[in-house]
């Protein structure tokens, strides 16, 4: 009995969507051969994937567990989020704090407690909110508390006030503009304009080690791989028909008798803590976080992720997360000037003739689906 | 009301939390009547959308309003259903139920179910999805996270997709069926919230002959099981369904009665051909 639910429950998952059994078959090839082919095979060989390569598959991996997020509450729920990368950071941030005190005596003045900027600002104390960092667990609990509280009083304050649109959308590009101004401070304790850099080790491992990456690397396919499957079994729930009704018609969903502000606020919770998530993963592997990453521009290039990937998919926004980063990667070191326009064209092309996304122009060009479009029609 | 709770209460609204202990009870009918409105006044920037309406429904009845355009008939069914909330009057659904402080989707919970004007079902899901989101249940999120459908509440979906005729539509998109065929989804998730208090607003706007036909027989079907309230401006089709009439002008009752004596009101003929 037990089996076949849990059966039951796969074949939901994974069956009957092409999409998500070329992401998951990819992702799994992707999982195993990167650290084949980064350990077993010597520095000099052409097989071998060099630290860096396999540590910007890592990031990819965890801005595409971001464009997940963002995936759900747009793609699916309709609420345009502009400010996701400010969960994203706050993860990041959490992170980077329980790294900072893994550098103890290691840092350049040698404080046992104090992080290096606390001792150059003259401080002589630890303040209260980076007290428990020290341990690998209380930072695991607040990548997810801290994200998924703001989420849930930010949720709270604006879907009981019925602000949606392009209100909402504004309001998350001011949420994450103020965390930025306030993370810039000095005193505000995080390190300010440079943020936290310079981690030595993180669970007593070296950061900077092959293993280390590799793990980092697993770890960010592991939270990939469970964050999608999870946000499939919310699409794939009732709750999740509930959630794409409130996309296409908010009040009549309000009067067949659902709380639509619960819903949006759930959903939106569990995004921020997704995107929470992902920006722990990240920051341990860019060796950095900074006030840069509540940039208003982050969250908005997420979008353009998603859009570009085709959105109310999932794996659209995977998709679109590795490709728009990739072509980040070519083009801000080829033609750094160019990346803007470069960024903007493709928002623009999609926009006007890809409405689904490169998924949506795949899903055109197979025959399978053609055959269907033609009964359909 | 003090501000904690206020604040109680815009939590529950919003986390869902104690969803079922203020899940409002069904309409007491135990007098006959399922819908008391005495005294509602709603204005609009001082134009008065309803001007002291008083109306009761009674229970298991099929009760046409008929009206003028700006007669009050739409004012009136978002009174009932919360979405406007009104100057001055009482709204009570049953013996027990005061309208007037419930929300909207508690009211539908209480039971009173609405069809709009404009179809307007969920275009992207299909036949079968839209009745599984009307189906009557726990509605609150950890639900419909949690668990799939019961076998009761399978089996109504069932029945109400034989009722509106569209067993052999269940699987198409809703936005692909035609124009009638929309009109008797919504009656048919209306169907599937059990409600006791069915309220239509023009239910056979667009709809050809034939359509309208088996409509009228769909609705006086469910009369006596539910009480039914039918906005409509097709006089045929009123005297095809009505047993009584209600005529609204300028926000509150003209006149009652059967079908013929509303027609031959004088009242109700100058208010028409004054048009």
């Amino acid at each position: 009995m037990q089996t076949s639910a849990s059966s039951n429950l796969w074949t939901r998952l994974i069956a009957g969507e092409r999409g998500t059994q070329v992401f998951l078959a990819l992702l799994l090839t992707v999982g195993v051969a990167v650290p084949i082919l980064h350990l077993a095979f010597p520095e000099g060989s052409s097989l071998h994937l060099s630290t860096y390569t396999v540590t910007l598959i890592g990031k990819y991996m965890t801005y595409a567990l971001l464009a997940i997020a963002v995936d759900l509450v747009w793609g699916y729920c309709g609420i345009l989020s502009l400010g996701h990368a400010a969960f994203f950071a706050l993860g990041g941030y959490a992170m980077g704090m329980y790294l900072m005190r893994q550098i103890g005596t290691r840092g350049v003045y040698g404080d046992l407690v104090l992080p290096d900027f606390m001792v150059f600002l003259n401080w002589k104390e630890l303040p209260w909110f980076w007290y428990g960092f020290d341990m690998f667990w209380f930072a695991a609990v607040m990548v997810v508390i801290v994200p998924g509280l703001l989420a849930l009083a930010f949720g709270w304050l604006a879907f009981r006030s019925r602000v949606t649109g392009v209100y909402l959308s504004i309001i998350t590009q001011a949420l994450t503009y103020a965390l930025m101004l306030a993370f810039f401070r000095n005193d505000m304790g995080f390190g300010g304009n440079n943020g936290l850099t310079d981690f030595k080790e993180i669970v007593g491992a070296d950061i900077n080690a092959s293993g280390t990456r590799v793990a980092l690397f697993l770890a960010s396919a592991l939270a990939l791989a469970l964050g999608y499957l999870a946000c499939r079994y919310i699409t794939l729930s009732r709750a999740g028909r509930v959630v794409q009704a409130i996309r296409d018609a908010e009040s009549r969903t309000r009067f067949i008798g659902y709380r639509v502000e619960s819903y949006k606020l759930w959903v939106f919770a569990f995004s921020a803590v997704l995107a929470g998530i992902a920006g722990a993963l990240y920051v341990p592997q860019v060796g950095i976080i900074n006030p840069s990453e509540f940039q208003p521009i982050n969250s908005i290039e997420v979008v353009i992720w998603v859009a570009v990937g085709g959105r109310g998919t999932l794996y659209g926004a995977v998709a679109g997360a590795v490709l728009v980063n990739y072509a980040k990667t070519y083009f801000t070191a080829a033609l750094p000037e160019l990346w803007l326009y470069a960024l903007g064209t493709m928002f623009v092309i999609v926009t006007l003739f890809l409405p689904r996304g490169v998924v949506g122009l795949a899903d055109r060009l197979t025959p399978r689906q053609r055959v269907e479009q033609a009964v359909t029609a | 009301m003090n501000a904690s709770t206020s604040l109680r209460n815009g939590w529950q609204k919003v986390f869902g939390a104690g969803a079922k202990s203020e899940r409002p009870p069904p309409g007491d009918t135990s007098h006959g009547t399922i819908l008391y409105l005495e005294d509602i006044s709603v204005s609009f920037d001082g134009f008065k959308a309803l001007n002291a309406l008083t109306l009761y429904i009674d229970a298991g009845e099929l009760r046409c309003i008929i009206g003028p355009n700006g007669a009050g008939k739409t004012t009136m069914m978002d009174v009932i259903t919360g979405k406007t909330r009104p100057d001055a009057g009482s709204a009570w659904f049953g013996q027990n139920t005061d309208l007037l402080t419930l929300t909207e989707p508690q009211i539908a919970e209480a039971g009173i179910g609405r069809k709009f004007q404009k179809p307007t079902v969920f275009e992207q899901h299909t036949v079968m999805e839209n009745l599984e989101l009307a189906v009557a249940g726990n509605k609150a999120i950890w639900s419909t996270l949690a668990s799939p459908l019961d076998s009761r509440q399978r089996t109504h979906i069932e029945e109400v997709l034989e009722t509106v005729c569209l067993q052999d539509r269940r699987d198409m998109r809703a936005g692909m069926l035609s124009h009638g065929q929309k009109q008797w989804l919504e009656i048919g998730m209306l169907l599937a919230q059990q409600p006791q208090l069915l309220l239509v607003d023009e239910p056979v706007a667009g709809m050809t002959p034939q359509e309208v036909e088996r409509t009228a027989e769909l609705l006086l079907s469910l009369a006596g099981k539910h009480s039914v309230m039918v906005v409509e401006h097709d006089m045929d089709f009123v005297r095809s369904i009505a047993r009584k009439v209600t005529v609204l002008h300028e926000g509150h009752v003209l006149a009652e009665g059967s079908i013929d004596e509303v027609q031959n009101d004088p009242r109700v003929v100058e208010v028409y051909l004054g048009e």
